[in-house]
């Protein structure tokens, strides 16, 4: 029989006993819903978290410091040149990195400690550098205030705590800890001075009791003095989270633009390290941080600097642990929403046998006037395809609207709570067609029985069968 | 075989025959031998009643003829075809382009209009939907029933039942029209109206016809030739001149 043939005749039957069938199909639906709106929490979730990271700047950063750095001691330090032969981190190697493929910027660490002065209160605090891609990092959009005017602008942003301590809240246990909008107002658009040491190069090289100067003059270049500098900064915002949460004890608290914090020419651990290697003014970074265009090319751009001499470090394993979880959470909330598909498909077998029983000797007429095996097989299973596609498709809208309800119930908390509302639920296209060929598929599997009894009825029983 | 006049003629060529055709079933410990060593040859063309009492096997010769079932042991070769050695595919394609079945119940499908019970055999025979129309048309026409083929089989009469069936086994143009009691729930008027029809058929199609039926009468009027059956065995294999045939007594 042909497929629309097929097609019409199973939907005629399922017409025929419209009540048994809508609730068989319901219970499909049922069935998909559960399914669809597990697996759309579980997806959105995970969409939620990545879309979090990808924003942190987290996984598709590659740090790479210099092999002669020598904290740590990992293992790829033990291959390649040695530490005291390796490249020097310097503005070239910078260049090499972000030139590399998938790159999308390569930018130098730049992190003191210094003093910050605000109404003549002296604060020693972590300062690091930003580049102005920052600005699109989550930790930044609940800022008050703004993101720098430019990269060049003599301005900071604070982090929280420490506008707390610029205004003397010391935060204490089981007290409400205090609002942004509080904290920046009376910060916004006020001053700190910050005093900091300068590497200042092209003084003259001082001589110490004794030490033995090369008399060829190849330490010409690798001499600068330290002066003391004072700057004025203006505070432009002030934000709640933390955007270097990850980096544990060097995190800093106060962030100023890239290139003018480039352009203060601070003294960084590295200058004394790189001492014995800098023959010219050239500035040594301790770190450089690639922004690599997708977290799956981690990797190969990790191995490409690896290849140019330096160590790197990343994230990736912590978002390959991650994305495992996520697999994981999506397999189980699978298994539990196709519980309720697994019972529907008992429904489909039990309404299928049902009908055998009541069209036993319309089986038997069909037989009788030419009908195969074949022909009344694929008259069931169509019936049970039918029922699996129609209650896959009202499932999938059903599961769309538990779905949906979940996220608007979610949010209402979150903002009862003070928190920002976030999408915790997707439903993806593929989603759609995944549960509603999943529901067709269970629905065959479960027309596997029904229509092979069908098939085999014996003809002559059947047009017996009042 | 003597030819009868004023009928169609039979050939010579064999359409039905049995050998030591059996079928027996087995209930608890007891043998049923419905069909019980039956060996009978029907020429093409031919107008054959299977009479007998209740039980006497008549409709089990026809489900065996009608490959609806298999003969325990023995024969049945219809159109050449020795239908114990077909495989239950080659038997539905057997029933669908060779055989056309009337019952005595009708058998038409509640569900459906009368055309659509008509070309559901086109349906199973992947016959075009357009070309499907029309010779479910053409058939409802023959057995004058092209203003009531959009009604269900419930909105008929039981003559109009049977009518449809009739049209219904025709559709395939068969080769081999089985009746299984056509008349057996028809009053006596439109019994007479079926047969007429089925006569026609046997007369100007010259299709090969085998009815069961166990009202003598009625074989006697219509059929050229009488099979008599009592407990599974034929007793009996006469010749007849059907007395409603043109030029035969009426």
């Amino acid at each position: 029989m042909k497929i629309p043939d097929l097609a019409e005749l199973a939907l005629r039957n399922l017409r025929e006993s419209m009540l048994r069938n809508s609730l068989t199909t319901v219970g499909i639906s049922v069935g998909v819903a559960s399914l669809v709106a597990m697996l759309s929490l579980g997806i959105g979730l995970q969409q939620l978290a990545s879309r979090r990271l990808a924003k942190s700047g987290l996984f598709d950063t590659v740090v790479v410091t210099s092999r002669r750095d020598l904290r740590g001691g990992r293992d790829e330090e033990r291959s390649g040149p040695i530490p005291g032969e390796s490249r020097v981190l310097d503005e070239a190697a910078r260049l090499d990195i972000e030139h590399l493929p998938n790159v999308i910027e390569a930018y130098p660490d730049i992190r003191f400690i210094t003093e910050l002065r605000y109404e003549d209160k002296p604060h020693l605090t972590m300062i690091s550098a930003l580049p102005p891609s920052a600005k699109s990092n989550d930790a930044f959009e609940g800022m008050r205030g703004s993101f720098f005017s430019s990269d060049t602008a003599p301005e900071v942003i604070l982090q929280k705590a420490f506008a707390e301590e610029l205004l003397g809240k010391t935060p204490s246990r089981g007290a409400e800890e205090p609002n942004v909008a509080d904290l920046a107002k009376p910060l916004l658009g006020k001053e700190l001075t910050m005093r900091y040491s300068q590497r200042a190069t092209g003084t003259p090289q001082p001589t110490y009791a004794g030490a033995s100067n090369p008399a060829d003059g190849s330490l010409v270049g690798a001499s600068y003095s330290v002066v003391l500098q004072e700057h004025k900064l203006k505070i432009v915002g002030v934000a709640d989270l933390d955007p270097e949460s990850m980096r544990g004890p060097t995190r800093a608290r106060v962030f100023l633009p890239l290139k003018f914090a480039e352009s203060l020419h601070v003294m960084q651990r590295t200058d004394l390290q790189e001492i014995t290697r800098a023959v010219s003014d050239q500035t040594v970074y301790s770190s450089i941080s690639a922004r690599v265009s997708n977290p799956a090319q981690v990797q190969a751009v990790e191995n490409a600097v690896k290849k140019m001499g330096f160590n790197t470090f990343s994230l990736l394993d912590v978002n390959q642990s991650l994305r495992t979880f996520f697999k994981i959470l999506d397999l189980f909330l699978l298994i539990f929403g196709s519980l309720a598909l697994a019972v529907a498909s008992i429904g489909i077998v039990n309404t299928l046998v049902m009908a055998i029983l009541e069209r036993r000797r319309e089986i038997g007429i069909m037989k009788a006037i030419g009908a195969s095996d074949g022909d009344v097989k694929k008259l069931f299973f169509a019936e049970a395809g039918a029922m699996g596609i129609l209650g896959g498709v009202v499932g999938v809208a059903l599961g769309w609207m538990i779905g949906r309800i979940i996220n608007i119930g979610t949010n209402f908390y979150l903002k009862s709570q003070s928190l920002p509302p976030d999408n915790f639920w997707a439903v993806p296209w593929w989603l759609v067609a995944v549960a509603i060929g999943f529901s067709f598929l269970v629905s065959l599997i479960s027309g596997l029985y029904p229509a092979g009894r069908a098939a085999r009825l014996d003809p002559v029983q059947a047009l017996r069968y009042e | 075989m003597a030819t009868i006049p004023g009928i169609a003629a039979k050939t010579d060529t064999v359409a039905i025959r049995s050998d030591n055709l059996c079928r027996h079933y087995r209930m608890g410990e007891t043998l049923i031998r419905a069909v019980d060593g039956v060996s009978l040859e029907v020429r093409a063309g031919e107008f054959v009643a299977l009479l007998g009492s209740s039980g006497s096997g008549k409709s089990s010769v026809l489900n065996l003829i009608a490959g609806l079932d298999r003969p325990t042991s023995g024969s049945v070769v219809v159109q050449d075809r020795d239908l114990a050695k077909l495989s239950r595919e080659e038997l539905a394609k057997y029933r669908l382009h060779v055989v056309g079945m009337v019952f005595q119940s009708f058998n038409l499908i509640s569900s459906m209009t009368v055309a659509e019970n008509v070309e559901l055999p086109l349906r199973f025979a992947e016959v075009d939907r357009s070309k499907r129309a029309n010779l479910a048309h053409e058939a409802l026409e023959r057995v004058g029933l092209r203003a009531r083929m959009d009604h269900r089989p419930s909105e008929l009469s039981g003559g109009e039942q049977q009518r449809a069936a009739l049209a219904r086994a025709l559709i395939n143009r068969p080769k081999l029209l089985l009746a299984d009691e056509p008349t057996g729930n028809l009053d006596s008027h439109t019994g007479t109206e079926i047969m007429e029809m089925v006569r026609e058929l046997n007369q100007q199609l010259g299709m090969t016809v085998v009815m069961v039926t166990h009202e003598r009468a009625l074989a006697e009027r219509y059929a050229q030739r009488m099979i008599f059956l009592a407990d599974g065995k034929l007793i009996d294999d006469r010749l007849n001149v059907p007395t409603s045939a043109p030029g035969g007594q009426s």
